[in-house]
């Protein structure tokens, strides 16, 4: 894999004494897609703010390219960022929101010309050089936004929560938008998200923050199939998490029945969580069930049903393309390798040690 | 929505008794002779050489007031505008509490403060320094106007201030724009609606003043305010102080319109 692009050692951030962030330690690599997941409030922001500039960490240093930028001021980095609400200039029309970085930095004429000609078709927004931000839709300034901050070819390109202001349909197609640029363009995406699926659809990489603490790095696969704690199971789409027993090596008691999994050295008897999600529940007759239960819910979800079965005094949630109507009995089984078992954090420091490791 | 309409009817009856029946009278007398006969010569009587130095003098006085306002205002306002996160709407009230008191009071104190035995002469000769002869000169009434009409300037550019997004301000950073030209290039284009109100603001009341010069000019120096004023309260001429009044009314006017054409949010809050 290519080489760190952008260290950030040992980051704390604080404001009026609430600790933002606390001692974080993040490396993104060149032409990676990083996402900062995580809810409001985790530190996403204030982590794509200190590397875009505008806030200096309380501690800590930030490394680009093998040079310390903490000090630097944000005009004089080579990065780039595309605000949430996208803030073009409105007193500019659209070619000079474009070539506003190039123009600061001189650029000839022709060059600027070409630039914006160039922008625009990559963002499939020609012809619209004299139009006024404020006469543009949502989708559209967003895209001239990201046009404004890729003509300056950066190294790094940052995104907070870029596609929050705009709808359904225009998210998912301005999420293909930005993984093509990504390729065509070859620049690093740090993007910042509250939408896990956003997340996964677009990222090399995702991290996961919570309070201030990264929770989990990894691929979005990683993310999704072997969840480190049960914040991340349960932020990172739907999932049933179950306090449990892990019996012995691949044996965990789950609501007091056990079942065989592929997990070892969490030692003998010791509490744990785990994590199934709800398409690997499988429900079959109920003498063929390692638990019975009963379905309380039934929803038609389009790709799936979505069924809710009460077994063992805990209502698991199932996705299925099988139905089973309200009332059925049914059995659950767990295929070994669908079983996720996590440590049970002692405590929030604890919760964050674990992350270092 | 007849209610509605049935709820203005006191402020149109109210402008029109105090406004639009006043303005008629000035322009009834601006036309007429004392004779009741239809007449320009109120108007053309500008060109008396005494009555356009006094229109030549308000303007001159007017514009470097307004220009002074301007200059203090602006970085003023750029640091209320900075403050804004708390405690903001305590610190702009600092600023506006002089306009709480009398305007006559306002301009009284400066009056006293400058006199040949004012209070700052008095500090001055306590001190063995000269004394400041600046009371009766066009200074002290560039002095009155400043201090008077500086918050209609602060406000307006400090609404416009605070209306500029900050991701506007990080995003011209962002791309490599150094904190000068941000401020060339983004706050200032953006404040221009509210300099332009400003100096409306400033500009107008300043034209048309009397009070300032009457009491800080002494009786040396006439402003077309007191020319108009002259010719009401001492010779009793309506129909010429009418008519001057009309020829000073084009002067707002043309001001107004270009408040108007740069001022599309409102800032302005009077016009």
């Amino acid at each position: 894999m290519s080489h760190k692009l952008i260290d950030l050692v040992g980051i704390t951030k604080s404001y009026n004494n609430n600790i933002i962030l606390d001692d974080m330690n993040l490396y993104i690599r060149e032409n990676e897609f990083l996402t900062l997941l995580g809810p409001s409030g985790c530190g996403k922001t204030t982590t794509l703010r200190l590397i875009g500039g505008f806030e200096t960490p309380d501690k800590g240093t930030i490394i680009f390219d093998g040079s310390d930028i903490t000090a630097l001021p944000p005009n004089k980095r080579q990065l780039n960022t595309v605000f949430q609400k996208y803030a073009l200039f409105p007193h500019m029309d659209i070619s000079d929101n474009i070539a506003f970085g190039l123009k600061i930095k001189n650029k000839s004429q022709a060059y600027i010309q070409d630039k914006i000609k160039y922008a625009l078709k990559l963002v499939n927004l020609d012809g619209y050089e004299r139009r006024m931000p404020d006469s543009l839709s949502g989708g559209q300034q967003q895209r001239i936004a990201i046009a404004r901050a890729i003509v300056n070819e950066p190294k790094v390109l940052l995104l907070d929560e870029p596609l929050g202001a705009l709808d359904l349909k225009l998210r998912q197609d301005m999420q293909y938008e930005l993984i093509r640029l990504k390729n065509e363009l070859g620049i690093t995406f740090i993007y910042v998200t509250h939408d896990q699926e956003e997340a996964l659809t677009m990222s090399d990489t995702i991290v996961v923050m919570n309070q201030g603490y990264i929770q989990q790095i990894g691929s979005p696969e990683d993310i999704y199939n072997e969840p480190e704690n049960a914040f991340v199971a349960d932020f990172i789409g739907d999932s049933n998490i179950i306090d449990s027993i892990m019996v012995q090596d691949e044996l965990v008691q789950i609501l007091g029945a056990k079942f065989a999994c592929v997990d070892k050295g969490f030692g003998t008897n010791k509490p744990v969580d785990v994590v199934i999600r709800p398409e690997d529940v499988k429900l079959v007759k109920p003498e063929f069930g390692t638990i019975e239960g009963e379905v309380r819910h039934l929803i038609f979800k389009g790709v799936h049903y979505e069924m809710e079965v009460h077994a063992n005094g805990f209502d698991w949630l199932v996705h299925s393309t099988k139905m089973f109507p309200v009332g059925e009995k049914v059995g659950i089984t767990i295929s070994p390798s669908n079983i996720q078992i996590m440590h049970k954090p002692a405590s929030q420091d604890e919760e964050a040690a674990s992350i270092e490791e | 929505m007849k209610n509605k309409k049935t709820l203005a009817t006191p402020y149109l009856i109210w402008s029109a008794a105090f406004i639009l029946i006043p303005l008629c009278m000035v322009f009834y007398y601006g036309f007429t002779d004392r004779d009741g006969n239809f007449t320009f010569q109120n108007i053309f009587a500008i060109q008396n050489p005494e009555h356009l130095k006094a229109l030549w003098l308000s303007l001159l006085l007017s514009f470097i007031s307004t220009l002074f306002c301007l200059l203090l205002a602006y970085p003023l306002a750029m640091i209320l505008a900075s403050f804004r996160v708390k405690n903001n709407s305590f610190i702009v009230m600092i600023f506006i509490l002089p306009m709480w008191m009398n305007f006559l009071l306002r301009t009284l104190a400066w009056q006293s403060l400058l006199e040949k035995t004012g209070v700052i002469n008095n500090l001055l000769t306590f001190f063995h320094l000269p004394n400041l002869a600046i009371i009766n000169t066009p200074y002290a009434i560039i002095l009155g106007m400043v201090y008077n009409f500086l918050p209609f300037m602060v406000l307006p550019i400090y609404n416009s201030l605070t209306k500029i997004d900050q991701n506007i301000i990080h995003a011209a950073r962002d791309l490599g724009a150094n904190g000068f030209r941000t401020f060339q290039k983004i706050t200032l284009p953006l404040s221009i609606p509210g300099i332009i109100s400003g100096i409306t603001m400033v500009f107008v009341p300043a034209l048309t003043t009397f009070v300032i010069s009457n009491l800080l000019g002494g009786s040396k120096i006439l402003l077309i305010g007191n020319v108009i004023e002259q010719e009401f309260t001492q010779t009793s001429n309506w129909h010429l102080g009418s008519g001057l009044s009309i020829v000073l009314m084009i002067f707002i006017i043309i001001s107004m319109v270009f408040t108007a054409i740069f001022d599309k949010d409102g800032e302005g809050t009077v016009l």
